[in-house]
């Protein structure tokens, strides 16, 4: 089983995200991080190629930097990588990461791309549908468990009741929720190896993907502040001012 | 006038809340046709008429992943009808179908609008970021249809007081290797008020230390008859349902009174629920975000204030 896995390098969420103030676009440092939602398809991609022989690639776009994050999925235990890394995208829509996305990914080959739901930074949340689409396959989205096996895949998808299974025959690509597997930490030979696991760079044009820029930011602005309100330290009878809260609002 | 369209998921016989909410905003946009993906029934239709929709395109996806055949449809309809936009809701079933859309017709989308505007030959979008603490306007020009994912609540939910609509099926085309079939359906037992309507809510976070104190916030919404709510922290630990999560990846909520017990007020769970009129906020760490927008914030621990709390609402 060819499995692919979609992972994204972000900026470090604990720091303040800076936005460049012309383009609005997302300041990207060198060192960026893996985003902690793909640790989960990671872990998902490395169980089920581990289940029914197979290997992992990863496929990355945007500025490569340290590569720190790549090094990180790969020291999971991935196989190889392929970056996509051009200034061209810079500031990229859904689209054009999806084309980008799908060109690599026909190159590599696959049965199964295993995606995030949505990525930290940029939550547009349509990436997989729109790779999916691009690739003629089924997306089975937002997985909370996933099986794949003998051509067919079969997943729970999470819907705002509960729950569906889902079923397709492969290649497909499935998304999957945080939650769906517990990611594994890299081990000490798990970080040696990933230093000497190949890591392939390309640029959109070698994918042939269009890059001219779609939709823009025009402008950002701070929003109308909520009014601040009153914040008091438990004596023991803090709970009382709720109850007098509860009162005037008629809630009680 | 700018032919809008809107698309729309049936849920439980009924159309989507989110949907009946960019109808009502469609309305002041341009002629609307409602793209339903359901079963459907005169019912159904006839709460869509109410709402502003002149015109129904009725897609049945069966036992069908609609995504798929769904988009596949729409796309075709787009070529010989050339509407100017297509909204959708920032939810599963629409996102799905809206890529697909996107992906196939080679549109840009929009996603995570709280409002949508058509200028000129352009759509012009807000969107909340950081939290809800800075508002970015995002625009597309170019190539219509314009496709936009608006997140649930941002448009109240008004009835323009119409007749029943023309609805015309709109056939689903084999989408061959692309199909994807739905085996099972699984709903989570809910009790008392729904999270989605509820005037009052008690939500839950990590701050709680286990599953088995999420009984307190139980027990106080009770009282309350309020729903309850969590963190993604404690749905992705297991404590609670997936269905209670609110935030960007959970649902969007707009209750009179929320009540957050051990949350720290993390960005992607205040932009799902920051409107809420009264916020109240128990959280030990007096730096915590959450108290930034809270109208009552205590400092204290929910171990002492909450069974307090639950203990003085009990001997009224
Ligand atoms: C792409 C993406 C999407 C996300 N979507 C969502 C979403 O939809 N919804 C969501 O909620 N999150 C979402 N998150 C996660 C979010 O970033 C936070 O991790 C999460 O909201 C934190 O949950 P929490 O407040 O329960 O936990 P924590 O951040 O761990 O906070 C616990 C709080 O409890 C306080 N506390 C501890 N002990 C006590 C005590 N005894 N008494 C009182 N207070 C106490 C602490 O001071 C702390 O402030 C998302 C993250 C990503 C990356
Ligand atoms: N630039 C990217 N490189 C690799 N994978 C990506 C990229 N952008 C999005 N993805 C994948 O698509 C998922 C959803 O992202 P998004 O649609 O941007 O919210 C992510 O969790 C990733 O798995």
């Amino acid at each position: 089983m060819q499995v692919v896995v979609c992972v994204k390098q972000i900026p470090d969420p604990s720091g303040t995200y800076t936005l460049d103030p012309e383009t609005h676009f997302l300041v990207r440092p060198d060192e960026q991080v893996l985003d902690d939602t793909d640790r989960y398809g990671v872990e998902m991609g490395l169980q089920i190629a581990q289940a029914h022989g197979g290997s992992v690639t990863l496929v990355s776009m945007g500025p490569k930097g340290s590569m720190q994050g790549i090094r990180q999925a790969l020291a999971m235990g991935a196989d190889r990588a392929v970056v996509v890394d051009d200034a061209d995208l810079k500031g990229s829509d859904a689209l054009t990461t999806a084309q980008v996305l799908a060109a690599a990914i026909q190159r590599t080959g696959f049965d199964l791309v295993i995606t995030g739901t949505e990525s930290t930074d940029g939550y547009s949340g349509v990436v997989p549908q729109m790779l999916a689409e691009l690739l003629d396959v089924p997306a089975l989205t937002y997985a909370t468990e996933v099986e794949a096996r003998d051509g067919k895949v079969t997943i729970n998808r999470q819907t705002s009741a509960g729950y569906d299974v889902v079923e397709a025959s492969l290649p497909a690509v499935v998304s999957v929720t945080a939650g769906v597997v517990e990611p594994r930490y890299p081990t000490f030979k798990g970080i040696m190896d990933a230093k000497k696991k190949e890591v392939e760079e390309l640029t959109a044009s070698d994918l042939g993907v269009d890059t001219s820029l779609r939709q823009r930011v025009t402008a950002v602005e701070p929003a109308p502040e909520r009014e601040a309100g009153v914040k008091i330290e438990d004596d023991g009878e803090a709970h009382l001012k709720v109850v007098e809260l509860l009162q005037q609002k008629k809630v009680i | 006038m700018a032919s809008v369209w809107v698309f729309i998921e049936e849920e439980d016989g009924a159309p989507a809340t989110v949907g009946l909410e960019l109808l009502t905003k469609a309305r002041s946009l341009g002629d609307v046709t409602v793209v339903y993906s359901g079963p459907g029934s005169d019912q159904a239709f006839a709460t869509l008429g109410e709402h502003g929709a002149a015109r129904v395109l009725h897609a049945d996806p069966g036992d069908a992943l609609p995504s798929a055949p769904v988009a596949a449809a729409i796309a075709a309809r787009c070529e010989s009808e050339a509407p100017d936009l297509i909204l959708f809701g920032q939810t599963y079933t629409d996102r799905d179908v809206a890529g697909r859309l996107a992906a196939r017709l080679g549109r840009s989308v929009l996603s995570n609008a709280s409002d949508v505007e058509l200028r000129d030959e352009a759509v012009v979008t807000t969107h909340e970021i950081s939290g809800g603490t800075q508002i970015a306007t995002a625009e597309v020009a170019g190539e219509k249809p314009h496709i936009v994912l608006v997140r649930p609540k941002s448009f109240p939910v008004e009835p323009a007081g119409g007749g029943a609509p023309q609805v015309e099926k709109l056939d689903l085309p084999d989408v061959g290797r692309s199909a994807a079939r739905i085996v099972e359906h699984h709903v989570e037992e809910r009790e008392g008020p729904q999270l989605e309507d509820a005037a009052v809510i008690v939500s839950g976070g990590r701050g709680l230390g286990s599953a088995e104190a999420f009984g307190m916030v139980e027990r106080l919404a009770k009282l309350l008859n309020a729903a309850t709510g969590a963190t993604r922290a404690i749905v992705d630990a297991g404590w609670v349902p997936y269905a209670m999560q609110v935030g960007q990846t959970g649902k969007t909520v707009k209750p009179d009174v929320y009540i957050a017990c051990g949350i720290s007020g993390a960005m992607q769970h205040l932009v799902g629920m920051k409107d809420s009129k009264t916020i109240i906020a128990i959280n030990k760490d007096p730096d915590a975000p959450i108290f930034s927008i809270a109208d009552l914030g205590i400092v204290g621990d929910v171990h002492n204030v909450l069974p307090k709390l639950i203990e003085a609402l009990e001997n009224r």
